[in-house]
């Protein structure tokens, strides 16, 4: 690890003001101590934001949910409204990595994680994102087991960040603040997917700081639900995870957002899913027929084909999770 | 395996002793044997003992759970350096030159030392088959090349980062299968052979090898072809299985003080002797100049023995500072420099239509990377009764790091292709797979343990193959062990009596973990009926009297019979010596409950503090040696291992529910520890089931997972409820009739057990080890075959 300045700040001006020169925001530093152990990331400074009382706490209320960046997931996970109003953002938190790294992991810096790629993650491979001159996508040519299945044609990274996928399908909204003022971006408009920048994998600038995560207040009839798959439950990367919100009427499905999480280098929707729920009466079928639609324009890699397999199962028991259809599944993993 | 010593030959007889003999639930028989003068008399059963065979708890658990038990890597010397070891950045290809002049440069650098030995490897038979060079050819991303020293690790670890190699690259491959090509790169440009640790591992030497594949070792029995003509009934089967990387909790590692006088090496060894042996060898010392210590040791199963590069590089290092050299290997080194090897394997198995088995032939390929050893014919030669055997084992090189000795070298793989095929054939024969078992299997022990599963657990019950609708699946399987009786005769213990009543022991012998320490307290605690607690035990120091390596599950019934001896012995000086004060002769003098009493008025008894009081010097010791076994008899271990699972066949998913195990090794000593050894080889054998993976970039010959991210062991969810029956089997062959349990405790089994389950479960032959989502979906045939 590369030697640096570490500035503790108590306020957002104080470290807006630190925030220059290539300094990296430090939350919990739960991915980024990993990037600065590989030697993919060099920072001069650290700015720790950890402190900044005004960037923690939750609160629930008619207007919706207002979320510090700094609340850890094991804050989310455990508090009753959204357990009980935001269930898919609960689930999501609460079976992030393990309980040690939920305790100190941030919403921010969750959201903020940089991709899975073991070729991106390891300093002996150099590829364009990496700002590198060699043009192959190692992950194309060699082992692609873990990678993208959609949208996989410019760099077949995956979006490893879990509470994002609820938050894209709430429609959450997150704050940013630079020393030019405030402004707030949708969750849609949030990731940049390669084929628009490799460098830059989210809207955020330099100099600005997540200030606030914002989730509106769910339709009436709204259920949620979030699961995620892979190949062991203790502290594993997910294989397929999926977001689903669900505004019902009974059994009849009025309107659904369908997010797959680790299918692609940003957490995606699959409106096509969305389209099969809409307007029908929620059971396995029409479940197992969105889980379909969802994977029809898949392009698997070499070897990632069983993830197709895998995202149709986490959709349609998910669909079938919030639609208060079955139980939360012993198979899912986290 | 361990050191095979000559312990079938009997010691000079001078008495004959009736020992009990045979299993309890058979009925437990004796057995005359002519035993030596200095031997103890028999003991009976574990039921009737004290101390032996009951749970005594690990002997330092309070200081391992409170952080005061040093490891190698706790181990900090005044003035000591931390080492960092340079790798190599390529797979395959020839060291131009290595400049060392800026690492050297930077303030706190105190030694650089650059390699010109690779050991752990394969060597050319012919060296002049390659061109002469100061430096060894690198054949593998990671192999070691030079170690730097510097007051701090940070330092050491950035002058690393300033060693500049040049390489001229050659073509490699990392793929076992595009290895045996003929066009394939060449790993050695001729053939090439590689010796085994003190722990096995090793593949056979001066066999055939063309290209890149090594053998076959071929091991014959009867003629196979007539044994298939005979049969009724033949299965075929094709298995995979994986390379698995050790991934001991501690890395290798060793802190070396190089003093004229002495070299001290504290080691995270599984064999304090093996070090003292290569150090000795490679620096040209003679052995009273090196003392090696290994107090606490976190793992080895198998991938420690040795100086091995690490040790040579920190001790050049250290002689080179004049200081102290702290050398741990991190984590991705860890994963690179030992493992498993992997295996393709062909099986065919012919048998009467009532099960008796007529032929077996094994055809094997498995890859050590730079190494040998891949052979897996273990279980197909030495589990069944058969009269004609074939196995031919081959092994492959590899641009990749060496296989090592690796908890039952060979028998998790053969294992796994092995003990399914058996199923297929009990399938085929519409024979129940324990019924089949008892046909063919004349193990006695194993006899016991699969009528303690039929019992014990739900295998009545058991459906037909894929009975179950729905997504989710249910099955139950079992499968076998085999493990064989390893005795090394460099055991020897020390025993000393003090006159405060005080015992204590003291050995070379080092505990890996598996509770060494406790297992000689119990034995001390019975001789002298005194709690396993209070004696003291010294162990893992090559001050105190030679210890045999742990590889090979060698050390229990290694080292126990010392241990006894020695407490008999020195309790037979203790009663010469005091018997004149007591008033009476030694020989009338017996130890029983703690108690020394009079044979001839036992109303007449001391405490053992009140007899050491009256000892005429402030101590007493006695020595003992390790004597070859009772009778030339041959025995073998193993285990019935019983698996309950799901499989969920739309995500791949398996779930293992419930394993229930039951093993024998002789006669257990703690039986707490014993079971313990056995749960963590059932949790390891899961893991290589399901998870564990070497995972290589064939383009770039790089391993992709050499972290505790990627390389998936199981964790705590994925534990199910175990439960272990242990069955004593005596065998009149030491003062103790122990034997290790470290080999045949789960990992053996565990694949196979799995496998058979999910056929049970699913209808399905899982030919492939790790059964991941992409494995499994795709057996299932819901998705195409992963490729390579």
């Amino acid at each position: 690890m590369n030697k640096f300045v570490f500035v503790d700040c108590k306020t957002v001006d104080e470290a807006l003001g630190q925030m220059s020169d290539g300094a990296i925001v430090k939350a919990g530093g739960i991915d980024l101590l990993d990037l600065m152990k590989d030697g993919i990331v060099t920072p001069p400074k650290l700015v720790n934001i950890r402190n900044i009382s005004s960037l923690q706490g939750i609160t629930a209320g008619k207007d919706g949910l207002h979320l510090g960046p700094l609340s850890t997931l094991s804050e989310i996970a455990a508090h009753p409204e959204i357990q009980k109003n935001y269930t898919a953002l609960a689930n999501a938190a609460g079976h992030a990595a393990t309980p040690q790294v939920r305790n100190m992991a941030t919403l921010g810096g969750n959201i903020m994680q940089r991709p899975r790629c073991w070729y991106f993650r390891s300093s002996e491979f150099d590829c364009k994102k990496k700002n590198g001159a060699s043009d192959d996508c190692h992950a194309h040519t060699g082992e692609n087991q873990y990678h993208a299945i959609m949208n996989n044609e410019t760099c077949a990274m995956v979006h490893p960040s879990s509470t994002a996928v609820p938050l894209l399908a709430m429609n959450a909204q997150v704050e940013l603040t630079s020393k030019r003022g405030k402004r707030t971006v949708a969750m849609s408009e949030f990731y940049v997917p390669p084929e628009k920048s490799l460098i830059n994998e989210t809207v955020v600038q330099p100099g600005e700081l997540i200030t606030g995560v914002f989730v509106p207040v769910p339709e009436p009839g709204t259920r949620s639900a979030y699961q995620k798959y892979g190949e062991k439950e203790s502290f594993d990367w997910p294989l397929a995870d999926a977001g689903v919100v669900l505004v019902m009427d009974g059994t009849h499905c009025r309107k659904a957002w369908i997010v797959l999480g680790v299918a692609a280098p940003t957490p995606i929707r699959s409106t096509a899913a969305e389209a099969v729920l809409t307007g029908k009466t929620i059971d396995e079928a029409t479940a197992r027929a969105a889980a379909s639609a969802a994977m029809k324009d898949a392009t698997p890699l070499s070897q990632n084909g069983f993830k197709t397999q895998l995202f149709q199962t986490a959709i349609y028991r998910t669909v079938l999770l919030a639609a208060g259809q079955m139980q939360p599944d012993p198979s899912a993993i986290g | 395996m361990a050191p095979q010593s000559d312990a079938t030959k009997p010691a000079a007889p001078n008495r004959t002793e009736t020992f009990v003999w045979g299993i309890p639930q058979n009925g437990l028989q004796s057995k005359e044997r002519q035993v030596g003068r200095d031997e103890p008399p028999p003991l009976p059963a574990n039921s009737e003992l004290t101390y032996i065979g009951k749970p005594t708890e690990r002997y330092d658990g309070p200081a391992k759970a409170m952080g005061k038990g040093k490891y190698t890597a706790d181990i900090n010397l005044p003035g000591m350096l931390y080492a960092r070891m340079i790798d190599a950045t390529i797979p395959h290809g020839r060291i131009v030159s290595i400049d060392t002049s800026e690492a050297e440069k930077l303030p706190g650098v105190r030694a650089v030392h650059v390699i010109e030995h690779v050991y752990g490897v394969a060597e050319l038979r012919d060296p002049k088959m390659e061109a002469p060079s100061r430096y060894p050819v690198i054949r593998y991303y990671g192999q070691p090349i030079a170690g730097v020293a510097a007051i701090s690790q940070q330092i050491a670890n950035d002058a690393a980062q300033l060693v500049k190699v040049k390489y001229d690259t050659l073509a490699f491959v990392v793929d076992r299968s595009d290895a045996r090509a003929e066009d394939a790169p060449m790993v050695f440009p001729g053939p090439a052979d590689a010796a085994g640790s003190a722990g096995g591992g090793g593949g056979p030497k001066g066999v055939p090898q063309t290209g890149n594949v090594h053998g076959p070792q071929q091991k014959k029995n009867g003629d196979v072809e007539k044994g298939f003509a005979e049969a009724d009934v033949i299965v075929e089967g094709e298995y995979f299985t994986q390379v698995q990387t050790h991934s001991a909790l501690e890395t290798h590692g060793f802190v070396v003080d190089w003093k004229p006088d002495e070299v001290t090496v504290y080691a995270s060894t599984q064999g304090t002797s093996s070090v003292r042996n290569e150090f000795a060898d490679v620096f040209k010392l003679p052995k009273n100049k090196i003392r090696v210590i290994t107090e606490y040791m976190g793992g080895g199963f198998g991938a420690k023995f040795g100086a091995g590069n690490e040790g040579v590089v920190a001790a050049n290092l250290s002689r080179k500072a004049n200081a102290p050299v702290k050398l741990m290997l991190d984590r991705r080194q860890e994963h690179i420099v030992c493992n498993r090897p992997d295996s393709h394997q062909k099986l065919k198995v012919g048998a009467k239509r009532d099960g008796t088995l007529t032929a077996i032939a094994l055809t094997s390929y498995g890859t050590a990377g730079v190494g040998t050893g891949a052979g897996t014919a273990g279980p197909a030669n030495n589990m069944y009764k058969c009269p004609n055997i074939l196995t031919e084992e081959y092994d492959v090189f590899v641009n990749a790091g060496p296989g090592a000795a690796f908890r039952a070298p060979g028998h998790p793989q053969g294992c796994f292709a092995f003990e399914q095929t058996i199923d297929d054939l009990a399938a085929k024969l519409n024979i129940d797979p324990l019924t089949l078992r008892e046909t063919i299997d004349e193990n006695p022990a194993r006899k016991v343990e699969r009528q303690i599963i039929l019992e014990r657990t739900n295998w009545r019950n058991r459906k037909p193959a894929g009975s179950d609708s729905g997504p989710v699946k249910r099955g139950m399987g079992i499968a076998q062990s085999v493990w064989y009786r390893f005795v090394n005769m460099n055991s020897s213990c020390e025993v000393r009596v003090s006159r405060d009543g005080s015992v204590e022991l003291l050995s070379a012998v080092q505990d890996l973990g598996t509770g060494t320490k406790t297992m000689l307290a119990v034995i001390v605690a019975e001789e002298f009926g005194i709690p396993p607690a209070s004696v003291g035990i010294r162990i893992g120091d090559t001050r105190f009297p030679i210890g045999p390596d742990s590889g090979g599950s060698v050390t229990a019934g290694s080292i126990t019979p010392a241990a006894r001896n020695a407490s008999y012995q020195v309790k037979q000086k203790l009663f010469a010596a005091v018997a004149p004060q007591l008033g009476t002769t030694a020989d009338n003098l017996v130890l029983k409950g703690g108690r020394v009493a009079f044979k001839n008025d036992p109303s007449k008894s001391y405490t053992l503090k009140q007899v050491t009081a009256k000892m005429p010097t402030d101590e007493i010791s006695a020595q003992a040696t390790r004597v070859a076994e009772y009778s030339k008899e041959r025995i073998t271990y193993g285990g019935v291992d019983y698996v309950e699972l799901a499989v969920d066949t739309e995500t791949g998913r398996v779930h293992i529910e419930k394993v229930f195990g039951a093993h024998d090794c002789g006669r257990p000593i703690n039986p707490l520890g014993v079971i313990s050894q056995i749960n963590g080889g059932i949790l390891q054998g899961i893991s290589y089931a399901l998870f564990e993976q070497r995972i290589m970039d064939r383009n770039a010959g790089y391993m992709l997972n050499a972290n505790l991210e990627n390389y998936k062991i199981l964790g705590a969810r994925e534990v199910p409820e175990i439960e272990v029956v242990l069955v004593e089997n005596y065998i009149a062959q030491s003062s103790t009739d122990a034997a290790g349990i470290g080999e045949s405790a789960g990992i053996i089994t565990l694949a196979a057990a799995i496998g058979n389950a999910f056929y049970n479960a699913t209808g399905v032959r899982m030919r492939k080890i790790p059964m991941t989502p992409a494995n499994v979906l795709s057996a299932l045939g819901k998705v195409q075959e992963v490729q390579a």
